[in-house]
């Protein structure tokens, strides 16, 4: 597929000064493209039993279908930032799923262009009784590293999250803020070509949210893009030039940053979820 | 899922795993062997030992029983008699064990990143390979311990023992996804492991089993395991032509149906954690 610009070489990766160089071919051309892209859950999740299985099979009986996402669409361009914002319940993290292609759409199309790294939830990727150290190349593997590649940037990522001596602790003896730095250190190091952040800098202390806002930056300018979801308004006018703005799994407005965001503020919260 | 989604293209498939080609699979797949083994050693100061202590007090308590309260002296070296069967049977049951709940244990791995998840029971299978090898050891030294010789037929237990992984392989790739459809599906693999120990010749030989039934026994791959490891260490002899035809046709046979379910139902596999 369309994965040619996804691959730098090893050597382009991981100098800083290279990795601006693409910018110019990258810029404005599209990275992410829903269309029509449509997700139904099923209310009853009591459909896992095996009984209910069995029934269902000779009743067929209808379960209600929920829509996480209706006929969403939108384009993104390389080198933009993108802000979604919406209730909880929304389906923020449906369409984030849907974009890194951990979930498929029942309709409609996900077009991905080059590397996606997500931080999604707090530890998830992690295992509580490994080391730092050993969820660090675990954590790589999985976002799709080699192990050349993975040692290569191994001494950066534990001297970005500043873990020191913890690193060859197990995870489950680190504090939430801790874990936060070690998936946000593999995840930018991992170099994707777009970075999916699901509201999970909150925990980081001031300090480190500062550090993430500065590396988020860096990616940035070297053409990278970001989808960002957070409820703190004021730091996605910081960060993002893009919003989207979900409300009951539909596309209510996308457009600029703060254009979209204005809106949002404006606008009454919904009834029910 | 049966309601089967309508036409559902997802032509760009968002990359992140496995898009750096082979070296990253490899890589990806010691890592989870490794964290399996290093989780389960972790905690335990005797580590090994408990892969050997299991078939050691199998062994005792058979020979006990097979020797004592019902003699059968058709079988002079009762003990080794019996590891034979019960180290590929006792593979048998860890591998399923882990292998049919191996999504469910790394959801945290499963939901977080795109990739290949075939790659989570393979590793399940994979990280039990290693008992697998301690207990063959164990097996060996019995088997000289009770003045039995390498012989020219020594090379098929390689062959017998790599088509019994094959063979989890395949099992397990089936009874992991089906596991994340219906959790139920363990407790049906824990049952069937109590049956298949009677229904596996551990204590008893092929020659016992009435003529007609015999082709029961050649179609299930671990009591074919054990009987051509019997007559290789004990016997001295090759195993049957017909014998070793069935092992790897159903062995592969179980491989290749087990990627094709595998392929199909994993679609839905992130919605159901």
């Amino acid at each position: 597929m369309e994965r040619s610009i996804a691959i730098q070489s090893a050597a382009g990766r991981s100098a800083g000064a290279a990795a601006l160089e693409p910018q110019a071919a990258v810029a404005s051309q599209c990275v992410l493209r829903f269309t029509g892209v449509t997700k139904t859950y099923r209310h009853n999740a009591s459909r896992m039993l095996l009984r209910r299985g069995l029934l269902s099979w000779f009743t067929r009986s209808g379960s209600d279908i929920f829509y996480a996402l209706r006929d969403v669409s939108f384009e993104l361009d390389a080198n933009t930032s993108l802000a979604v914002v919406g209730a909880n319940g929304a389906g923020k993290s449906t369409l984030l799923r849907c974009a890194t292609g951990i979930s498929k759409p029942d309709k409609g199309r996900v077009e991905v262009r080059g590397t996606i790294a997500a931080l999604m939830e707090l530890g998830a990727g992690f295992h509580p009784d490994l080391t730092g150290a050993e969820n660090v190349l675990l954590n790589a593997s999985l976002l799709g590293l080699t192990r050349r590649e993975t040692l290569q940037q191994f001494d950066g990522i534990v001297e970005f999250s500043g873990l020191g001596n913890f690193i060859d602790e197990p995870l489950r003896t680190y504090s939430s803020g801790m874990v936060l730095r070690l998936a946000f250190s593999v995840a930018v190091r991992v170099d994707p070509d777009i970075l999916v952040i699901d509201e999970i800098l909150a925990v980081g202390d001031i300090d480190f949210q500062e550090k993430c806002i500065a590396e988020i930056m860096r990616l940035k300018q070297s053409g990278k893009t970001l989808i960002y979801v957070a409820h703190n308004l004021s730091s996605l006018r910081k960060l993002c030039d893009r919003a989207l703005w979900l409300e009951h799994g539909k596309l209510r407005m996308f457009g600029p940053c703060a254009e979209v965001l204005d809106a949002y503020e404006a606008a009454p919260p919904p009834v029910t979820l | 899922m049966r309601e089967a989604a309508p036409a559902v293209a997802v032509l760009a498939p968002p990359t992140s795993g496995g898009s750096r080609g082979g070296g990253n699979i490899l890589f990806l797949l010691s890592n989870l062997v490794l964290k399996d083994f290093r989780i389960r050693y972790r905690n335990m100061s005797l580590g090994v030992v408990w892969s050997i202590a299991n078939p050691l007090v199998m062994m005792g308590v058979l020979t006990f029983v097979f020797t004592r309260i019902y003699p059968n002296p058709s079988f002079p070296n009762f003990a080794v008699f019996i590891l034979c069967g019960l180290v590929p049977f006792n593979f048998y049951t860890l591998a399923l064990n882990a292998g049919t709940t191996s999504l469910l244990e790394n959801q945290s791995l499963v939901k977080r990143v795109r990739c290949p998840r075939v790659i989570f029971p393979i590793a399940a299978v994979l990280a039990n390979c290693l008992h697998f090898i301690i207990q063959i050891a164990l097996l060996i030294a019995f088997v000289f311990a009770f003045g039995y010789r390498i012989n020219r037929f020594w090379p098929y237990l390689g062959l017998i023992w790599g088509l019994e992984v094959v063979f989890m392989s395949g099992l397990t790739l089936i009874t992991s996804v089906l596991d994340v459809y219906y959790r139920d599906v363990r407790y049906v693999v824990e049952a069937s492991n109590v049956v298949m120990f009677w229904l596996v010749p551990i204590f008893y030989s092929l020659e016992m089993v009435p003529q007609n039934l015999r082709l029961f026994y050649l179609l299930d791959p671990i009591a074919a395991v054990v009987v051509a490891g019997r007559d290789v260490l004990l016997h001295a002899k090759p195993p049957s032509g017909n014998l070793l035809a069935a092992l790897g046709l159903v062995s592969t046979g179980c491989l290749v149906a087990g990627l094709a379910i595998f392929n199909r139902l994993e679609r839905n596999v992130a919605d159901l954690l």
